[in-house]
Formats: structure tokens, C-alpha cells, sequence
């Protein structure tokens, strides 16, 4: 792997940029893996680039049916927090966060990790009740909160309407300064250049069409490209999670829901904090581009279409509007869809599965992007060790059976919370 | 936009609806075994592709009723009031 330096920049600024090396390879796939990861996404990127790192085994194919880091790691809207109430929750997404910190340093690919803070709205007593009691509860567990009051707020980000006369008054909010953004799809190549560098395979357009189980043993995995023989199969497929795990007739507390996003046309620099509303369910910050990156609810019915409908899209702009009419004027540039993985407590799944040697991580809701360093780290953890790590005991399969459900939001069996 | 035929009103803009999900579930008898709720309240076929489901029809009959609709594509295949089956259907 050719080292990313201010050297290397300044060597290739003198031959035009034009002698880059590939980031990584484009192997062929074998017969035999010790490991294989189903999934080319930031999660799956990061299971193979932790088994290879932290567990040595290098010996490791990621599969992805598209191109890398095409589903959601190039779909959401960038934002990194860990300001949980549960502790399961709390200390899992911490452990990320600091992950996220470093992680350019971690894998020598600039991941524009940018620390800008996320701002929780209050616009009721009750919000505010319930802002102050996570916001004691993440100071318990070490974690970075703190309350702003109204002034501060509009001092801090002078385009929210905080006037007494706005439709959704603001109170205050919660803050979690080392909250922010990183790059997206930066995150996928970053782990995908440093896992092919310790020797894992990355194969693309190599779809997975069955998982081989032998008496209740993984022995392997059928794809498109041919037939693999391994004892330990990783699943990071989170929006189709159902499907591959019903290759190997394992039912999951999940449903598929469409989540759309979407961008203005790109400004100058407007807003430098990751504003959210839990009243009006929305949230944006503004990219490095300019663009001001938006979203809000799930469509609200299952779908595996990577493509919603206009009402949401409707909604999600009112919202904005409400909070920053100086918005008003700005262009709406494009809109996508993501399939997130709903699971029915909305706390995600990283587990051993029924069968031995299978394992996923998934269910991740619509929160999957700031987890994928810790997602990684304890999903190879759990294949390497076949036992869970002490950040992921809690997210088990079995726990919905077991009433152990991690239900951050209070709503019980209910897979559309959002 | 969707288009939802209800069953009693036509075709009319999915912002009347509200959903209901996996309408093929049946809520087991009380003093089945814990296995067989724990299947009825936690875990879901979620299949890709035609799906039984319920909607209901908020700003309109205010009546539950069934669609069957493609979760790939959301084209809509069928719907059925809530008692009768739908196009195809077993029961």
C-alpha cells in the first residue's frame, strides 16, 4: 500500500497526479476463505479490516453484489453521535465515536471526520424533560452533553427561527459537541484500501445466492462467481438482511422500510452544527460542498425500492421550513432512498445466529452509519472469538424471545417507529 | 405518489392512509406456546416482493383493509376489504 502523506501529495503534484496506484486490488476470488463477509459497505469493509488487524486473520473475502459502499454507506446524511439514553446503547456508540476520531490516523485515509457538534431541539416541557434526563444519563457514562438555553442557541445558529412566534418554539436543546459528520464514502474506501493491504479480498459484482449449512454448520456460500468454502460467515447487509439470512431459514425481528434523503443546492458556509428536531422528526446539517443535507421520516411502509414517494419528501421540507424559513428560497437539488433494516425495538442485531459459524451485524434502523467502526470491531470480534464482544452481549438475536428488547424510544413490538 | 384502491372509495393519495403492516399475521390463541407469540409479535417474512399488508383509510371510510402490493417496484396488485380475501388468497 503506498503510504497517503503530504509527501506523496507533493511527489504527485510533480508527475500531474497521473501515477496513483490503485487503493487496492481487484483479486480474483479463491475456493477456500477462512472467513467470508457478505456485504461490501462500511460495515462489512470494517469487519474484514478488523479481523485482518486486530484477530489475524487475513485470509478473508468481502462479497458485494454492486460496487462498494453503493447501498446505504452512500446514502445517509453523514451524521456520527453516540447521545443514547440505554447503557447498551450508550457504550456501544461511544466506543465508535472514539473509533471515528481517529480513524483517519487509523487507516492513513482522510475520513473528514469534522466534530461540529449535534443539537437536539427542545420545543416542549416534555422534550426538555426528556433532554435533560439523557442528557444526565450520557454524562453518567462519560459521555460529552450539554444543555443549551435558548439564547445560546440562537447566538450559535442565528437562521433558526428561536422567536417566540415560531410555529415549533425552541426552549433549548441538547447538545453533544464531539458529535458531527465524516465523510461517507470515504469511510468505505478507507477501510477498504487498509483490509486489502493486510490481504483481504474484495471482490465486487460477486452476488451471494445461498448459504451452505451442514447440520446446523456453515461449510460454505454459493455466489455468482462460483462456490467458496468457509467455516465462518459475517452478514452485513443491513437493508436486506432478511433475505440472506433466510438462505439459511433464519427468521429475523426486521422489515425492510425505505428512508429518503435529501440535498438543497450547494450555499456558502450557513450552518455549522447538525441541527435535529425529535418533534418534527428532522435533522440537517450543511456538507462541505455547501449542500444542506436533509431528512426526516421513514415512508412508512415496507419497501425494498431505494426509492420513496413524494409525501415524505413534502413533509421533510415543511419541517425545514418551520425551523429556518431563511431556507425558503434555497432549491431543492436531489432526493434518494435508502433500505434500512427495522427492527422491532430499534436497537440492532450483531450476533452469533442460530446456525454455527454464521454471523451478522444488522438491524441497524436508520442509525447504521455512526456505528460502523464499532459495528466492525465487535462483528469480527464476535467471528474470530464465536462469542460476542462485552460492547455487543446485549445485541442478540435472542433477546426479543427473552423480553431483553434495548427499546430506546419506549414504542414496544413495533418496527416503524421512526 | 401511490395510489390506494380502497376497497370502498377507489384509488385516492396514500397521504389519506395510514399503514398497518404484514396483514397475513394471526394472533395466536392466549394459551399458545411462548414460541408461537413470540413469532406472532417479533418476526416478520419481510419478503421482496408481492406483500399482504393493511392499510387504513384515515381521512376517508376510516375502514382497515387489504393490499397486496410489490415491495419492489409499489406497484399495487390488489385490494380486498378486510373479510374477504385477496385476489389469489387462501383463507
Amino acid at each position: 500500500m503506498k503510504r497517503y502523506s503530504i509527501f506523496s501529495l507533493i511527489g504527485g503534484a510533480f508527475t500531474g497526479h497521473a501515477n496513483w496506484p490503485r487503493a487496492w486490488r481487484n483479486p480474483a476470488l479463491k475456493k477456500r476463505y477462512d472467513a467470508v463477509v457478505i456485504g461490501g459497505g462500511g460495515h462489512g469493509l470494517a469487519t474484514a479490516y478488523y479481523l485482518a488487524k486486530e484477530h489475524g486473520i487475513r485470509n478473508v473475502a468481502v462479497l458485494e453484489k454492486g460496487w462498494l459502499g453503493g447501498g446505504n454507506t452512500g446514502r445517509n446524511t453523514t451524521i456520527v453521535r453516540s447521545n443514547y439514553h440505554l447503557d447498551a446503547n450508550a457504550h456501544f456508540y461511544e466506543f465508535s465515536l472514539k473509533l471515528w476520531e481517529r480513524l483517519s490516523q487509523e487507516l492513513n485515509f482522510n475520513v473528514m471526520y469534522s466534530a461540529r457538534g449535534v443539537l437536539n431541539l427542545v420545543h416542549t416541557p416534555a422534550d426538555m424533560d426528556a433532554a435533560m434526563r439523557r442528557g444526565n444519563a450520557m454524562r453518567l457514562n462519560g459521555i460529552d452533553a450539554q444543555f443549551l438555553s435558548r439564547d445560546e442557541i440562537a447566538a450559535r445558529i442565528p437562521d433558526l427561527d428561536c422567536s417566540p412566534k415560531a410555529r415549533f418554539p425552541v426552549l433549548g436543546g441538547l447538545l453533544q459537541p464531539r458529535g458531527g459528520t465524516v465523510r461517507h464514502d470515504a469511510v468505505a474506501w478507507g477501510y477498504a484500501r487498509a483490509g486489502d493491504a493486510l490481504g483481504v479480498d474484495i471482490v465486487e459484482r460477486c452476488e451471494v445466492t445461498g448459504i451452505r449449512v451442514e447440520r446446523g454448520v456453515v461449510t460454505g456460500v454459493r455466489t455468482t462467481l462460483g462456490d467458496i468454502d468457509t467455516a465462518k460467515v459475517g452478514i452485513a447487509v443491513a437493508g436486506h438482511s432478511s433475505r440472506v439470512a433466510a438462505m439459511a431459514n433464519i427468521k429475523l425481528p426486521i422489515e425492510s422500510h425505505v428512508l429518503q434523503a435529501m440535498v438543497s443546492e450547494p450555499v456558502k458556509p450557513v450552518l455549522d452544527t447538525v441541527v435535529t428536531s425529535g418533534a418534527v422528526h428532522f435533522y440537517v446539517s450543511q456538507s462541505d460542498k455547501g449542500e444542506l443535507v436533509m431528512g426526516g421520516d421513514l415512508d412508512f411502509y415496507n419497501s425494498y425500492a431505494q426509492r420513496g414517494n413524494l409525501p415524505m419528501i413534502e413533509n421533510v421540507v415543511a419541517a425545514c421550513l418551520a425551523l429556518f424559513p431563511a431556507f425558503g428560497r434555497l432549491r431543492l437539488m436531489r432526493t434518494w432512498g435508502g433500505i434500512m433494516d427495522m427492527t422491532m425495538d430499534g436497537s440492532p442485531i450483531i450476533a452469533k445466529l442460530p446456525v454455527q459459524g454464521l454471523y451478522m451485524t444488522g438491524g441497524w434502523c436508520y442509525g447504521g452509519f455512526k456505528a460502523t467502526p464499532a459495528s466492525g470491531y465487535v462483528h469480527a470480534w464476535t467471528i474470530a472469538n464465536d462469542k460476542p464482544h462485552p460492547l455487543n452481549e446485549a445485541f442478540t438475536l435472542e433477546r426479543f424471545a427473552e423480553g431483553r428488547t434495548l427499546d430506546e424510544k419506549g414504542a414496544g413490538p413495533y418496527p416503524w417507529a421512526h | 405518489m401511490m395510489l390506494i384502491p380502497c376497497p370502498w372509495c377507489g384509488e385516492r393519495n396514500q397521504i389519506e392512509f395510514t399503514y398497518g403492516g404484514d396483514a397475513t399475521l394471526r394472533r395466536p390463541a392466549p394459551t399458545a406456546p411462548q414460541s408461537v407469540w413470540v413469532d406472532y409479535v417479533y418476526l416478520r417474512d419481510n419478503p421482496c416482493g408481492p406483500h399482504d399488508e393493511l392499510w387504513y383509510h384515515g381521512a376517508g371510510c376510516r375502514s382497515w383493509f387489504k393490499v397486496r402490493r410489490d415491495t419492489r417496484t409499489h406497484d399495487i396488485l390488489a385490494s380486498a376489504p378486510i373479510d374477504r380475501p385477496l385476489r389469489g388468497e387462501g383463507s
